[in-house]
C-alpha cells in the first residue's frame, strides 16, 4: 500500500509517495506517556527533523518507527510495513545509527562494517566493494585498521553512518548524529546527508541544534511527548504566534527582568549587546508596547526583526522562558 | 539459509576477534584447567594419611610401645604428642592440638591376651574379660572422615604383636577393586575435574554474552539488524565449543602425563560425551544471560548452578549416597549426566551409546535450553 501526501493532506497539489505515516502514535512506560497522539507524515526523498530538549520524546518515536519499541496505541506505516507486525521485513529497508556509538569498541573499522555487512547478507564481493566505497565517502580508508574504542567522536560517527548505509537502506533513521561532534565534522556530515537524500535515500534526524534542525526540509517540534508544530523551517518561522523584538540598551538584565513580569512577553533572552523579546501576535504593535514600558529608556533602540527556528522553539514549547 | 549461516558466521568470528583481543579471558582459558588441576589433584584425597594424633601411655611396658608402632605403622596416624593423663589429652583435643588421642591402660598386657582376635585362650577367661578391647581412642568427630578413619582401626588385626601369620582370619568376602586398584583418589578427580572447570567456564562465558551487548549498547543496533535470535545464540556458544575442547584437553592431558590417569575409552567417544556437555552448559549459560539484567547477576547465577554442579554431581560425594530429593537436584544438572558419562568413557572403557540416557538428557537439555533462550529474547526494547 502507498502512502501519500495527497492522503495525508487532501489540500495538497503534488502527489509524492510517504515513507513513514503514523497516525495517533502513543507510547506510555507505566504511568509516564513518553509519546503522546503523534501524527507523522515524512515524504519520501526529503530530511526529516525531530527538535526538542532531551526527553521530549525524540528517541522513543525514532524506536516505535524502527519497530524497536511497541506502540501502546495508533497506527504505524514505515515503506509500506504496518509496524509492528512487520518489523522483520522493514529492518532489511532501513538503516538506523543510535545515540550512542553502538558498534564493537574492541573491533577495528574494517572489522566492524564486515560484520555488519555479513549481518545484512551482503556476499563477498559486494562486500568488499561496498566496504571500500564506504570507507572512502566517510573518510575512514587510513582508519580502517584502527579500534573503534581508540577513534575520535567525529571518526565514530563516520563509522556509525557507514555502517548504518552499508545495504544501502531506503530510509535513515539518524538518532541526535552530532551530539559528541565539532562544527566542522558536522557541516561535513549534513553535506553527506544531503548527497544521501540527492539519491534518493529518506533521512528522519533527531537534534536538539537549532542550526541542524533548519537544514532539514520538514521537522516537528516535539515537547513532552507532544507534537508542538511541524511544517518546513521558513513555514513555522512565517506562522510563528509571536513577533520578534530585538532591545539595545544598557541595563539588559534589568529590563528583562521587568519585561518578563508581562502578560504579553513569551519570553526574553539576551543575545551579546541585545535583548530578544518574542511578543505575543495578539498585541498589534508590540514595539509600542514596549515603549511604554517605565524600564525601557527614550534612548533604547527598538526594532522587530526576522524570527528564527530558536524563537519558534521558544514560543511553541516554553523552552528557555525566562521567566 | 545462505544468509542465514553468514550471519551466524558473522556473530562467530565477531566472538573470537574480541576473545582474542581480551588478553586476561584468554589466559584464564588456559590457566584455569591448567592450575586448578595442579591444586585439586595434588590437594584433594579422600584416603586420610598421617592424622596428628596423641597418646597417653599409663602402662609404659615394652608391648605398649610395639603396640604404638604397630598403629603408626598403618600410616593412618603419626602419634605427635605424648601426654600424661586423660584430662590433658582431652584438653589437647580441644584446643586442635591433636585430632585424636590413643589411651593404653595400665593392663594391656592382660588384656591383649586375653583379647579374641589374638585367641590364646589361656588362661580361660571369663565372657567380661574377653569382651574389653585393649586400648581407647578419643577422637574428635566434627570430622567424618577423620572419625571414620580412625573408627578403621577400630578392628586392626593384632596378630603382628605377637608374631603371628597375618592370615590367619580369612575375611568373609573377597574384593576385587576394577579400574582404580590402587584406589588412587586422583584416578576419580581428574575426569571430574573436566566437569566441574567446564562447568563454570562454559557458563560463565555466555551467561555474560547477552547481558554483556546490552550494557555495552550493541544490542540496540543488532536488533534493528534482520539477525535472528537464534542465529544469534548459535553464533554464541559456537566459539566457545573450541575453547572447551582446549580446556577437556588439557585436564585431561596433564592428568594422564603427570598423575598416571589411565584413559582407556576411546578419543571419539570422549569428543561425543564432552561436546554434549558443552553445548549444555553454553547453553545454560545462554538462558541465564537472557534473564538477567547485568554482568554481576550472572556472575553471582553462574556461582548458584556451580556449587550444585560440585557437590552434588557425584564429583566430590557418591550421588548414591545422597537422600532422594537432592538426588533429584542432582539429576537436572548437566554436570551430573557428564561425570557419569566421562568416568565411563576415560576409566572404564564404556561405549557412550551405552550410557544412552545421560546422553540423551544432555541432548534434549541443550535443544530445550537454545529454544527457552531464543523465544525469551526480544528483538525489541519493550
Amino acid at each position: 500500500m502507498i502512502f501519500t501526501t495527497r492522503d495525508a493532506a487532501n489540500n495538497t497539489n503534488y502527489h509524492r509517495e510517504l515513507a513513514i505515516n503514523a497516525k495517533n502514535l502513543c507510547r506510555n512506560f507505566g504511568s509516564l506517556a513518553a509519546l503522546s497522539e503523534l501524527d507523522l507524515t515524512v515524504e519520501k526523498q526529503t530530511i526529516y527533523g525531530f527538535l526538542g530538549p532531551n526527553g521530549s520524546g525524540k528517541t522513543t518515536a525514532i524506536r516505535l518507527l524502527t519497530g524497536l519499541l511497541k506502540p501502546t496505541s495508533g497506527q504505524v506505516n514505515v515503506l509500506g510495513c504496518h509496524l509492528p507486525k512487520e518489523a522483520n521485513k522493514l529492518r532489511l529497508e532501513i538503516g538506523y545509527m543510535t545515540q550512542k556509538f553502538s558498534l564493537y569498541d574492541d573491533l577495528t573499522v574494517k572489522e566492524n562494517l564486515q560484520f555488519v555487512s555479513k549481518i545484512y547478507g551482503l556476499t563477498a564481493n559486494e562486500q568488499k566493494s561496498r566496504l571500500s566505497e564506504l570507507l572512502s565517502t566517510h573518510q575512514l580508508t587510513q582508519q580502517s585498521q584502527q579500534l573503534a574504542g581508540s577513534m575520535s567522536g567525529g571518526q565514530k560517527q563516520r563509522l556509525a553512518l557507514a555502517a548504518a548505509l552499508i545495504h544501502k537502506p531506503k530510509l535513515l533513521f539518524l538518532d541526535e548524529p552530532t551530539s559528541a561532534v565539532d562544527p566542522q565534522n558536522r557541516r561535513e556530515f549534513w553535506e553527506q546527508l544531503f548527497d544521501l537524500c540527492d539519491q534518493g535515500t529518506t533521512i528522519l534526524v533527531s537534534t536538539h541544534y537549532m542550526d541542524e534542525a533548519e537544514r532539514c526540509h520538514k521537522l516537528a517540534i516535539l515537547e513532552n511527548g507532544i507534537k508542538r508544530a511541524d511544517g518546513s523551517p521558513q513555514a513555522l518561522m512565517n506562522n510563528m504566534a509571536a513577533q520578534v523584538v530585538e532591545i539595545a540598551a544598557t541595563d539588559l538584565r534589568y529590563i528583562k527582568d521587568k519585561l518578563t513580569t508581562l502578560p504579553q512577553i513569551i519570553s526574553a533572552a539576551q543575545l551579546g549587546t541585545h535583548l530578544r523579546v518574542l511578543v505575543s501576535k495578539v498585541e498589534a504593535n508590540p514595539v509600542a508596547l514596549l515603549q511604554r514600558q517605565f524600564c525601557i529608556k527614550p534612548t533604547d533602540k527598538l526594532a522587530i526583526v526576522r524570527p528564527s527556528l530558536e524563537d519558534v522553539f521558544v514560543s511553541c514549547t516554553g523552552q528557555g522562558v525566562a521567566r | 539459509m545462505k544468509t542465514s549461516l553468514l550471519r551466524i558466521q558473522a556473530i562467530v568470528t565477531k566472538e573470537l576477534l574480541q576473545l582474542r583481543r581480551d588478553r586476561m579471558t584468554f589466559a584464564m582459558v588456559i590457566m584455569i584447567p591448567l592450575v586448578q588441576l595442579l591444586l585439586f589433584a595434588f590437594a584433594i584425597n579422600t584416603n586420610v594419611r598421617n592424622i596428628p594424633v596423641g597418646v597417653v601411655d599409663h602402662s609404659q611396658t615394652s608391648l605398649s610401645r610395639v603396640l604404638q608402632q604397630t598403629v603408626s605403622a598403618t600410616g593412618i596416624i603419626t602419634f605427635t604428642h605424648n601426654y600424661h593423663s586423660t584430662k590433658a589429652a582431652q584438653k589437647a583435643i580441644d584446643s586442635n592440638e591433636v585430632r585424636a588421642v590413643l589411651i593404653i591402660p595400665k593392663d594391656v598386657s592382660q588384656r591383649l591376651v586375653r583379647h579374641p582376635s589374638v585367641g590364646f585362650g589361656l588362661p580361660p577367661s571369663s565372657k567380661q574379660e574377653t569382651s574389653r578391647p585393649i586400648a581407647q581412642w578419643l577422637v574428635d568427630g566434627s570430622d567424618t572422615v577423620i572419625a571414620s578413619s580412625i573408627k578403621s582401626l577400630r578392628n586392626m588385626p593384632l596378630v603382628e604383636l605377637l608374631d603371628k601369620p597375618a592370615n590367619r582370619n580369612t575375611p568373609t568376602f573377597e574384593v576385587t577393586l576394577l579400574y582404580n586398584p590402587e584406589q588412587r583418589s586422583v584416578v576419580n578427580i581428574v575426569p571430574g575435574l573436566v566437569a566441574v572447570i567446564l562447568t563454570m567456564t562454559m557458563i560463565m562465558f555466555t551467561s555474560a554474552a547477552i547481558v554483556r551487548e546490552h550494557e555495552r549498547g550493541n544490542m540496540e543496533m543488532l536488533i534493528t539488524t534482520p539477525l535472528a535470535p537464534i542465529e544469534l545464540m548459535i553464533g554464541k556458544i559456537f566459539p566457545y565449543i573450541f575453547i572447551g575442547a582446549i580446556q577437556v584437553a588439557i585436564i585431561l592431558g596433564l592428568g594422564y602425563w603427570l598423575f598416571n590417569v589411565p584413559f582407556n575409552g576411546g578419543l571419539s567417544q570422549l569428543a561425543i560425551a564432552t561436546l554434549l556437555f558443552i553445548c549444555a552448559s553454553l547453553v545454560l549459560g545462554l538462558v541465564i544471560s537472557t534473564v538477567t539484567k547485568n554482568q554481576l547477576q550472572s556472575m553471582q547465577m553462574t556461582i548458584f548452578i556451580l556449587l550444585p554442579s560440585i557437590l552434588l554431581s557425584g564429583f566430590m560425594f557418591p550421588y548414591e549416597g545422597m537422600p532422594l530429593p537432592a538426588q533429584y537436584i542432582a539429576e537436572a544438572l548437566p554436570a551430573t549426566h557428564f561425570i557419569r558419562l566421562i568416568r565411563g568413557v576415560v576409566l572404564r572403557d564404556v561405549d557412550v551409546i551405552e550410557m544412552n540416557f545421560d546422553m540423551i538428557w544432555l541432548i534434549a537439555f541443550t535443544c530445550l535450553g537454545l529454544l527457552i533462550a531464543a523465544m525469551r529474547f526480544k528483538k525489541t526494547l519493550d
